[in-house]
């Protein structure tokens, strides 16, 4: 298990981690997901020892690693745009870490190409690293991250760089690695979907701090603060009042008790539900292909802007009626 | 103190000790001994060189030739550099070999091939004998392979696609050149400017010896003040204008330089140099070679040519250098090979230790005494080999005689080599990138594995182009070897000399034997090295 | 300090490599007992086997140091009199004997066998110096390139500067031997001289090789008949043809020899004052005088010492030379120097 406690780093005036804690149990996947500057990649050099905490500890089944080096901690890292050695080839850079924990060439010959195999890259050990495409690159950084089986393995926004179809396919790929390695993961992301795809669960992070740490169906449910669910792309978000058993967005109001004063309220897509007896009338102004749904552009009569989750296209200048389902209503506490 | 911390001191402290000892000291001995006297210094030779305009024209016309030198190599050296990069073709490799023997030649030697090529009887229908353009023709002739060495090596590496997306951009070939090629290249084209600068700057055969005396640098206005006049006193002056004006030029360029570092991501070699297919492409590749055929070659073959003759079925003159007399000035050419091979062997090897110390110093390091330090290292080269060679003299008896013990030849080799060593891989290293190194340490290389898995292979082709060329400095005898007594350990540069210091057609006859011995060596320790570097490293 | 971006580097290495380097270093630090070190210049040159005598008869090795020419090797052991790089100094001759005295880089010696030399080589009063040889400086004219009728005049005819390369006094030592010669000539004329060399059209070369092996067409592909060189130049051309020729093809001036005498001595400070004394006598011995001319082309200062065959059948020995007072030379020096420069460059 590892866990992370109170870790503080300072780059001169920036603060890159401020009182970061968490545990991580062997055998889970935790992504830990947040904006470009969040600190994120901060975190995993301080875990690896490429980075002193200025406050904190990092422990691994509670022995604290301070004055462990880098290289003795065991710990995997890919990074963000792999760091292949290009004077090596694919099963030079596979078998580095082997190497330099002693294996004979016969065994690293072996366990090259198993972990090639497993990655999808059988028969590349002679490749060199010039000669490959994006996706062969991210697999190879990930076979040379994997193949020493570290007791930790982190990955620093290991699919940032490829395209969009790739990227779906090879976050399901590695979940299923990880899954038969076994392998105790931390996966830094800045996209919400990877996180969820592949995540036990999700920490949120925002200037240096843990904002949220939750399984991806909590983190859903119940963001701790409006932070992360914009981060989560909730974007029907409006100022409220609450008091007297109510919370009152102006054009429309929705029950229930929430200390009274002003606060955030949040309607994710699954709040607004159209329904032809609703109370709320609007007209369509823009609608978004999804794939296997659609995404239209509202405007209220009492003129506010809406995003709608539908089954079907809505034509711009159609006329519709909206009722809140208030299980997808989320109340936040107004930011300080 | 933590091992970590020992190991920067001893890089810090290995090239810091090196200069201090073999040239702050040495330096700072010799201009003391000149300016101080009776308990006082005396700064009225700095008023006679600043009162006397003859000696600041020598000191102007130092900058400006150097100044117009290092342009026109530049010139002269970059559609090379290109043809070699680009293209693969038969005898590129010894071509490429060959270009660095004009470094290694000693000036006498070359300046009577030059004047055959340019002089009054020159095929080439011009006379250029005794005027500014052979001044220049000769210093590109000499210092061309610095630049398409250094930065021909770095445009091997460079992926074409980047040029060709500027093409498909809408820039013309100039412009995709211009915009693309030539930033990326700029940190190789720095250095190897820098170098030709100071080479140019501190020349002293080539200006005397073709410039027919109508020409003076300072290197030559010291070298008479001392040699000749043993006016110590003017002579350091001299020097201290000489290092002030190199140390201002140096630090201007890195101030101008130090804002344009650039990472290029590189491919390999292969990958860069193909043989050409279009007309257009032929062309280049034979107007190449067939520049370098007048530029490079014609000299040397002019050379060549002479050492053939003296009976003997044209091998006279080489069957008399298997043949010892028994003079003690007489020189076997096994045993000049030999003297050359052993001491460019070990003067090689001081200049990569400590030049790779002191450009890992440099190329991970920031800061003003970074700066400086990178300066200091390249200062040597800028310093008049007169300084440099009597300073050695009045300084370096102490703890150790090392005045006229046969290792300061190779030491004070070496401090001229140490500049190209850092100028070199400086550049070579700062492209490594630091996420290089963290991979490794993750996958857990200890800091020493690091340094030799990651930096040092990849360091290696700057390492294998330094290495040919601190052999090569070895070989030609560069810097104060001239100016500090020898024991008799006659290397091949000396015993061209000694046979050309004495009348007979015999005596020049192996001269010019011995030259192209000389030749025959540089360019097959050059070849080797090159082999060596492609085996070893990959091709990376 | 340096500020350091990134601190991964192998320590034990370049230690082990400082610490190898200084154990090289000081692992040949020291000569040995036993060994005399002669500081000479690079056309000094003597028979192994006359060297090997010497040590067969005292037990005293000879190591020899070059010390480049003429006037770097008097740099240098001015430089180093107060911690001398050697015990006996060999090569400083009449042009810089004034100076060297001096300096007093050498101590007094009267070498045995010092009567038995040549009176004109007697230089030195104060003995600090020994003769050890003598030459002379002289225009030299390619034989196939002008008429015999003209050679006596060359020397006193101006007209002979579009012909004449001559070596920079400045840089040179046969040049500066030849500036002597005229000043010797014409003590009140030889501005006018090398003015009107100048206007002729002399050609002024940095060294002697460039004039020898550039310019001069008795030896090179140069079109310069008249070169200023040694007087044994025409003998060496003998001894070192490539394909052996009867008589030499240049041949000298007389009437334009300048005489160079050169000496030999003690450094001051030498641990083996002793020993050096010892081969100071030893190089005035027939056995290192007669050994002398084939090697460094130069002729004995000893009256009786005998000349090999060559040198009597193709040598001049110059009658009547042209000479100057080292002390005269000594102080003037300099400013001929750069008058001459004046006139000739400038």
């Amino acid at each position: 298990m590892l866990t992370v406690n109170g870790l503080s780093k300072n780059y001169r005036k920036t603060v890159a981690l401020d009182d970061v804690s968490f545990e991580l149990p062997t055998g889970t996947t935790m992504a830990v997901l947040g904006p470009s500057g969040s600190g994120k990649s901060t975190l995993l050099r301080v875990i690896a020892g490429l980075e002193e905490p200025d406050r904190g500890r990092v422990m691994w089944e509670h022995a604290d690693l301070a004055g462990v080096a880098a290289h003795e901690r065991r710990f995997g890292l890919m990074f963000q745009d792999y760091a292949l050695f290009p004077h090596r080839d694919v099963a030079g850079n596979v078998g580095f870490g082997l190497r330099m924990a002693g294996w004979s060439t016969g065994d690293i010959g072996n366990r090259v190409r198993e972990v090639l195999e497993i990655v999808g890259l059988a028969g590349f050990e002679g490749r060199s690293i010039t000669e490959l495409s994006g996706g062969e690159a991210q697999r190879v950084a990930l076979a040379r991250t994997v193949a020493p089986a570290p007791r930790l393995v982190m990955l620093d926004e290991p699919l940032g760089s490829l395209d969009r179809s790739l990227r779906e396919q090879l976050v399901v790929e590695l979940g299923q690695i990880f899954e038969r390695l076994e392998s105790t993961v931390l996966y830094v992301t800045h996209d919400q979907e990877e996180a969820f795809t592949i995540a036990d669960r999700v920490a949120v992070m925002r200037d240096g701090s843990l904002v949220q740490d939750a399984t991806p169906e909590d983190l859903w449910q119940a963001p701790a603060d409006i932070f992360v669910s914009d981060f989560l792309g909730f974007t029907n978000r409006f100022s409220a009042v609450a008091g007297d058993g109510r919370v009152d967005l102006g054009w429309i109001a929705v029950p229930g008790d929430y200390p009274p004063g002003p606060c955030q309220v949040v309607l994710r897509p699954d709040a607004l539900v159209i329904d032809p007896d609703g109370p709320v009338s609007a007209v369509v102004s823009g609608s978004v292909f999804r794939g296997d749904h659609y995404v239209a552009r509202v405007d209220t009569d009492s003129g506010v802007s809406l995003m709608v989750t539908a089954p079907a296209r809505l034509h711009s200048g159609e006329a519709l009626r909206l009722r809140l389902d208030p299980a997808g209503v989320l109340v936040l506490p107004q930011p300080q | 103190m933590t091992a970590g911390r020992v190991g920067k001191v001893a890089l810090v402290g290995l090239p810091l000790g090196f200069l201090t000892v073999f040239y702050l000291y040495p330096v700072a001995s010799i201009l003391f001994t000149g300016l101080y006297e009776d308990g006082s210094f005396d700064f009225s030779p700095f008023g006679d060189v600043l009162s006397s305009s003859s000696l600041r024209g020598v000191a102007w016309f130092t900058f400006w030739q150097a100044m117009v030198s290092t342009v026109l190599t530049v010139l002269a050296a970059m559609p090379i550099a290109y043809v070699f990069a680009r293209f693969e073709f038969r005898g590129k490799r010894v071509l490429s070999a060959l270009l660095i023997v004009p470094f290694v030649m000693p000036t006498v030697v070359v300046a009577s091939a030059f004047v055959a090529l340019l002089g009054r009887s020159s095929p080439l229908g011009i006379d250029l004998n005794r005027t500014i353009w052979i001044i220049f023709a000769a210093h590109v002739f000499y210092n061309v392979a610095v630049v398409v060495r250094t930065v021909g090596g770095l445009w091997a590496h460079l992926d074409p696609r980047l040029e060709a997306a500027a093409r498909t951009l809408g820039a013309t070939r100039w412009q995709a050149f211009r915009t693309v090629t030539l930033p990326l290249l700029r940190p190789a084209l720095t250095a190897a400017t820098s170098i030709v600068f100071l080479f140019t700057f501190t020349s002293f055969g080539v200006v005397l010896i073709l410039g027919g005396l109508t020409y003076s640098t300072l290197e030559v206005e010291i070298y008479r003040q001392t040699l000749f006049f043993l006016n110590l006193p003017l002579a350091g002056a001299l020097a201290i204008v000489q290092l002030v004006g190199v140390s201002l030029i140096l630090w201007i360029y890195a101030r101008y330089q130090r804002r344009r570092r650039v990472a290029a991501s590189l491919v390999a070699a292969s990958q860069v140099a193909r043989p050409p297919t279009t007309t257009r492409q032929r062309a280049a590749v034979a107007a190449t070679v067939g520049y370098l055929g007048v530029l490079v070659v014609a000299p040397l073959a002019i050379l060549v040519a002479r050492s053939f003759g003296g009976g003997n079925g044209g091998f006279g003159f080489y069957r008399a250098l298997t043949e010892t007399s028994s003079s003690t000035a007489s020189v076997s050419a096994a045993e000049a090979i030999g003297n050359s091979l052993w001491i460019a062997a070990v003067a090689t090897l001081i200049a990569l230790v400590v030049g790779m110390a002191a450009a890992a110093v440099v190329a991970y390091s920031t800061g003003r005494a970074a700066a400086g330090f990178d300066l200091l290292l390249m200062l040597p080269l800028g310093t008049s080999a007169v300084t440099i060679g009597f300073g050695m003299l009045v300084a370096l008896d102490w703890p150790i005689d090392l005045r006229a013990n046969v290792l300061l030849i190779p030491l004070a080799h070496a401090l001229v080599a140490i500049p190209f060593v850092v100028r070199i891989s400086v550049p070579v290293m700062r492209s490594v990138r630091s996420e290089l190194r963290d991979a490794a340490a993750v996958l857990g290389a200890s800091p020493a594995r690091v340094w030799r898995e990651i930096d040092v292979p990849i360091a290696a082709r700057a390492l294998a182009v330094s290495a040919g060329f601190a052999f090569a400095i070895s070989l030609g005898e560069f810097g104060a070897t001239s100016f500090i007594a020898r024991p008799d350990t006659p290397t091949l540069p000396i015993a061209i000399f000694r046979l050309l210091g004495r009348p007979g057609t015999l005596n020049f006859g192996q001269a010019m034997a011995m030259s192209t011995i000389l030749m025959a060596v540089t360019a097959g320790v050059v070849l080797l090295t090159d082999r060596l570097r492609v085996r070893d490293v990959g091709e990376f | 300090m340096l500020a350091w971006r990134k601190p991964n580097f192998g320590r034990t290495r370049l230690i082990g490599a400082a610490v190898g380097l200084t154990l090289i270093v000081s692992a040949c630090g020291s000569s040995g007992d036993g060994t005399l070190t002669v500081l000479t210049h690079s056309s000094f040159a003597i028979s192994q086997t006359t060297l090997d005598s010497f040590t067969e008869q005292t037990g005293i090795e000879v190591s020899l140091l070059d010390g480049g020419d003429a006037g770097a090797m008097l740099a240098q052991a001015i430089l180093t009199k107060d911690n001398p790089i050697a015990d006996v100094i060999f090569g400083v001759d009449n042009t810089f004997l004034s100076r060297a005295v001096e300096e007093e880089i050498t101590v007094p010696y009267r070498a045995t066998g010092l009567n038995g030399l040549h009176e004109f080589t007697r230089l030195d009063d104060t003995n600090r110096f020994t003769p050890i040889d003598y030459g002379d400086v002289c225009l030299q004219y390619d034989t196939a390139g002008v008429l015999p009728a003209d050679r006596g005049g060359l020397f006193f005819d101006p007209d002979t500067g579009p012909g004449l390369v001559v070596e920079d006094p400045s840089s040179s030592s046969p040049g500066l031997a030849f500036l002597l010669a005229t000043i010797a000539a014409f003590p009140d004329g030889w501005q006018d001289y090398w003015a009107s060399l100048r206007e002729q059209g002399v050609l002024v070369v940095p060294s002697w090789t460039e004039a020898y092996y550039g310019e001069f067409s008795g030896a090179s592909d140069g079109d310069r008949p008249v070169v200023v060189s040694y007087a044994s130049s025409p003998v060496a051309e003998v001894v070192f043809a490539a394909e052996p020729i009867d008589e030499p093809t240049t041949a000298i001036v007389e009437e334009s020899c300048f005489r160079q005498v050169e000496f030999a001595g003690i450094l001051d400070g030498t641990d083996s004052r002793g020993d050096a004394a010892e081969f100071i006598d030893f190089m005035l011995t027939n056995e290192f005088q007669e050994d002398i001319p084939l090697n460094m082309f130069v002729f004995p200062a000893r009256t009786d010492a005998a000349l090999p065959q060559v040198f009597v059948d193709h040598a001049v020995i110059v009658e009547d030379p042209w000479t100057l007072d080292p002390e005269v030379i000594a102080a003037n020096r300099d400013a001929w120097i750069e008058e001459w420069t004046e006139i000739v460059l400038r």
